[in-house]
């Protein structure tokens, strides 16, 4: 089922952390295994945030494979070594779990070959590379990831989320979404639905040399628009031609470093609520999550089959 | 009530209306024949409201019953904020006012009473409705009027995708614009949309009818075109005024959608079967 949920402050800064947790926490009902967040705070001038993690988390699986401290510390060696080789300069970092890390760094080199080279140290997936997009994702409802990763005084302009049903790949970090568009910063995407030609489309990607972790369908939409946005077709036509690309029935949100777009398929399966406003504009997969930010009564809609909707910062 | 009566006396089987009711089959005397089991006598001028703040939706249906059996007529409902499954499965007559949003799932299952959303409805609005009237005053969401069966469903806003799919019955009014897939597998039953309407109307329909003020975007399988007689033309006028609905086209202008019936194969035999015959 899972439950997606998208929000844009339009040119001001607020505490999205916590507008997303409150809007998390209203679709957990729609799925309840992980939560994840991917949130766009000031776009950084110099140098960019990194969003990693060195293990996985074990919490749900049967056969748990716990990594000793040892491992994790060697990994992150090994990750701190390959930064340094390819000349980038880590002017901050913290983690909020054993396994999952945020570095600040500056950079001027080519982003795709450090982002390849980090993920060959074992286990390690960066969950994002951006000047403002920080991806977090966990085991757990919205308020215990918030929680867990201190996203409770996050300021920024924009962010989606995304509450996972597991359906079709394990319930661990790798299958949480959002995805993030490896390796183009700045671009993430939760998806509600299914992908019926999948790998067609996954082959296709990779022809062209891009790297999947997952066996989620949700990853390769991430792809999919930031590889058009690559090559100059703008935001709201890549998402316009995913509808006649991607076959399924889905509602996405896609998100960059100034803009948050929601497309719905022809045959408008999936939910989709909307509430615009001159401020803020909010869409959820229930208007109870909305709800969550604005007590009052308010306008919203549904969107139509096929339709592409943008929004600017 | 007299006793469980057997299968075969039921209406579903001789069309001999003995009793009504969701799920406890009973046989009941004359006098009995006309109300529900579990029927609340209630006045209308006994008001009463709900806030609905800190409510789970099982804890404001059972408040809402528990204001039937008192005798309120009119329950005005403060605070729904766009929770699920408010207001469902009720069998009586009633006045009720919701003063917000309704989530998915809202006021399904009813019978009989008259409810007023002062909001929008989520996704399922008044599935299997038997009778009864529904107001929404925003937009709605998909699936509005799901398998609806009796009773008068309007909207003053939009609707969404699949809106009346599956319906059985009772009239279904949108002020606005609906989604595609409207009438999808229609049975009986009407549609009126004064505003436009999407892709792939009245798909698959069996029978009904749907009224279309604006423009369709497409007819979808076995959906034709048809003539308006001067009695539709009329009620089409009344039961916009009763809706309160200004539409902007004019009644006469409405066209008319019904079944093709180019897929009623209901006696005809597969050709592997008529093979077999003919053989």
């Amino acid at each position: 089922m899972c439950g997606i949920a998208g929000v844009i402050n339009r040119k001001k800064t607020v505490n999205v952390g916590e507008q997303m947790r409150l809007m998390l926490q209203g679709l957990k009902h729609r799925g309840p295994d992980s939560t994840g967040y991917a949130m766009y705070g000031t776009p950084k001038k110099k140098g960019f945030v990194m969003r990693f993690k060195i293990s996985e988390n074990e919490a749900e699986k049967v056969k748990a494979v716990i990594d000793s401290p040892e491992q994790l510390k060697d990994r992150k060696t090994q990750v701190d070594a390959i930064l340094k080789k390819h000349g980038a300069k880590i002017t901050k970092q913290s983690s909020s779990t054993p396994y999952a890390f945020r570095y600040e760094f500056d950079f001027k080199g080519d982003l795709t070959a450090l982002a390849t080279e980090i993920e060959t140290v074992e286990k390690t997936e960066i969950l994002s590379i951006g000047k403002g997009l920080e991806l977090i994702k966990d085991l757990g409802d919205a308020t215990t990831v918030s929680n867990q990763y201190g996203l409770g005084k996050f300021m920024g302009t924009h962010g989606i989320g995304h509450t996972r049903m597991a359906t079709e790949s394990d319930v661990d970090i790798k299958s949480a979404h959002p995805y993030w568009a490896f390796p183009f910063e700045d671009v993430s995407v939760v998806h509600n639905g299914q992908l019926t030609n999948y790998w067609g489309n996954r082959r296709i990607l990779e022809r062209k040399g891009y790297r999947f972790n997952s066996n989620c369908d949700s990853e390769i939409i991430a792809v999919y628009i930031a590889d058009k946005m690559a090559r100059g077709i703008g935001l709201e036509q890549a998402m316009h031609d995913s509808l006649d690309e991607l076959d399924g029935v889905f509602t996405y949100v896609v998100a960059t470093k100034d803009q948050l777009g929601m497309a719905k398929d022809y045959m408008a399966a999936k939910p989709m609520v909307i509430y615009e406003s001159k401020d803020i504009v909010a869409c959820a997969s229930e208007e109870v999550a909305i709800r969550n930010i604005f007590p009052h009564e308010i306008i919203t809609y549904d969107p139509y089959e096929a339709e592409v909707k943008v929004w600017q910062v | 009530m007299a006793g469980i009566a057997k299968k075969e006396n039921l209406a579903f089987s001789n069309e001999n209306l003995t009793g009504r009711t969701q799920q406890l089959f009973f046989n009941p005397t004359e006098e009995e024949n006309y109300t529900y089991y579990g029927n609340y006598d209630v006045d209308f001028n006994k008001r009463t409201s709900i806030d609905c703040t800190d409510l789970e939706a099982r804890d404001l249906n059972q408040k809402i019953r528990d204001a039937m059996r008192k005798g309120y007529g009119t329950v005005v409902i403060k605070n729904p904020g766009a929770k699920h499954s408010l207001g469902v499965g009720i069998l009586n007559k009633l006045n009720i006012i919701f003063e917000g949003s309704l989530g998915y799932f809202g006021v399904g299952c009813i019978d009989g009473p008259t409810v007023r959303i002062k909001g929008r409805v989520g996704w399922s609005c008044a599935e299997n409705m038997m009778a009864g009237k529904v107001l929404v005053e925003n937009n709605a969401g998909s699936c509005f009027g799901a398998a609806l069966r009796g009773g008068d469903l309007i909207v003053k806003g939009n609707a969404g995708a699949r809106t009346g799919i599956d319906m059985k019955g009772g009239t279904i009014i949108i002020g606005g614009n609906a989604g595609a897939f409207t009438g999808f597998m229609m049975q009986r039953g009407r549609i009126i949309v004064c505003g436009d309407v999407s892709a792939n109307m009245g798909d698959s329909m069996y029978d009904g009818m749907i009224f279309v003020g604006g423009e369709v975007k497409s007819l979808g399988s076995d959906c034709v075109q048809s003539e308006m007689n001067e009695y539709e033309v009329k009620w089409l006028e009344q039961k916009l005024n009763n809706a309160e609905i200004n539409s902007k086209t004019p009644v006469s202008k409405f066209k008319k959608y019904v079944a093709g019936k180019k897929l009623w194969n209901y006696d005809n035999l597969e050709p592997s079967e008529r093979k077999g015959i003919l053989g």
